[in-house]
């Protein structure tokens, strides 16, 4: 009963409580930046949620309603998919349309205002079908327990198929470099025995010709 | 009404709580990071991690409970995994420390996963047993889960190989470049060298 009424809850509030979630530290200035490798048509969500250290106190504030966060999302062409300014705590998601390495980077926009602190940032990366908030799907379609579990099974299937499809992109361009390495190293020996040749007649010629004009031989 | 509503929420968050985090992130040369999770006691969770990319490919862990205790200490691993349960509550640490390298910066993908995953909403609420479809859902669903884990490995390798066959590719590129030029510059400077011997003679010879 609780845990239903949890649910509608967690459905209704968009922002879910991260506290539970992974954490770490950064300095007010500083740069973090994390990699997802993901196949094509990937949903991944970002939630998080950062603390200002407190120096009165010695912990972390519970919230700091002051402190925004630069949010940047790069896909593997280098292209900026999401560029933007978001609050202390917030939730991001974002669909990929190239496979490969995205990368997260995060940044406070406080400059010296408050001196360098420190700042905690609560992060739950979710990708694919970990992204997918069950609690709606059931809302809005009205599965019954067995087809609730089967359209889990459905989503991870699909997600198995994505990264399938994914791996032979990678494998293809592995490939691509194990090619290219073989045939360099194929034809640095074909050029090499010829540099080796071309420079032993060179070094002949010249001499033989030097030796006559000093009547040597 | 509202005290109430939070005090659920909270409540509802702790229940409903995160089952694993997987994270990739860059570890600059003499570099440390560090992250912490909340763990009730009696929870197991499971670290593994490993190095994508960089120098020999290895990096220092050390896990950390609550009271500053060590729970796993490795130096220089390429990969690993570690499954602990947790003796009491209270922030628990993981640190990837490549303080021991002076130059190359690395790519590190840790995954931190703490209790079980989370049930699907509204499943498991009844106490009858399950039907032999819904066993067969949970069976799937598990190894389902264990091909996903499978194959996040797998790329993983791929992506540490296809690093290696790249810098293979570079590097033989570069050295049959500098091969071919010392040659040239070997012979040219042997003939010279050889000329001048001779050339040196002559007047005094003569």
């Amino acid at each position: 009963m609780l845990r239903t009424t949890c649910i509608h809850l967690i459905g209704l509030f968009v922002l879910v409580d991260i506290a539970s979630a992974l954490y770490f530290h950064i300095a007010e200035t500083e740069r973090k930046c994390f990699i997802e490798e993901i196949p094509d048509e990937t949903n991944v969500i970002v939630n998080y949620k950062v603390q200002l250290y407190d120096p009165r106190t010695g912990g972390f504030m519970p919230s700091s309603p002051g402190i925004g966060m630069h949010v940047d999302i790069r896909d593997p062409d280098d292209k900026t998919i999401l560029s933007r300014v978001y609050s202390s705590e917030g939730k991001i998601s974002f669909t990929s349309h190239t496979p490969g390495e995205h990368v997260i980077c995060m940044y406070s926009n406080s400059s010296a205002w408050f001196g360098g602190s420190q700042l905690r940032v609560h992060l739950d990366i979710q990708v694919g079908e970990h992204a997918i908030n069950y609690g709606e799907v059931v809302q809005k379609e009205k599965l019954s327990e067995l087809q609730l579990r089967i359209r889990q099974l459905l989503d991870q299937v699909e997600q198995i198929t994505k990264e399938q499809n994914y791996q032979r992109y990678r494998e293809n361009r592995f490939r691509q470099t194990s090619e290219s390495t073989n045939s360099r190293v194929l034809w640095w020996s074909v050029t090499q025995t010829a540099v080796l040749i071309a420079m032993g007649a060179w070094q002949m010629r010249h001499l033989k010709r030097f030796f006559e004009a000093k009547k040597l031989v | 009404m509202i005290s109430s509503l939070i005090s659920l929420l909270v409540l509802c968050s702790a229940i409903l709580g995160i089952y694993a985090s997987e994270l990739t992130f860059e570890l600059p040369d003499n570099g440390k990071e560090c992250f912490y999770e909340e763990i009730k006691a009696n929870t197991t969770a499971t670290l593994e991690f490993q190095v994508v990319t960089g120098g020999q490919y290895d990096v220092d862990v050390t896990l950390l409970d609550s009271r500053q205790n060590v729970l796993y200490k490795q130096q220089k691993m390429q990969f690993d995994s570690h499954t602990f349960t947790a003796q009491h509550t209270g922030v628990y640490s993981v640190c990837f420390s490549n303080e021991f390298s002076t130059f190359s910066h690395k790519l590190v993908y840790m995954d931190f996963q703490v209790g079980e995953e989370e049930p699907l909403p509204g499943v498991g609420e009844h106490v009858t047993a399950l039907t032999q479809m819904e066993t067969s859902t949970v069976d799937t669903h598990k190894y389902l889960n264990l091909i996903i884990d499978l194959q996040t490995h797998h790329r993983l390798r791929e992506a540490q190989s296809q690093k290696r066959a790249e810098d293979l590719n570079e590097r033989v590129l570069i050295w049959s470049i500098l091969e071919t030029v010392s040659v040239i510059i070997i012979a040219a400077s042997q003939t010279f060298m050889l000329k001048s011997f001779f050339s040196e003679k002559r007047p005094v010879g003569r």
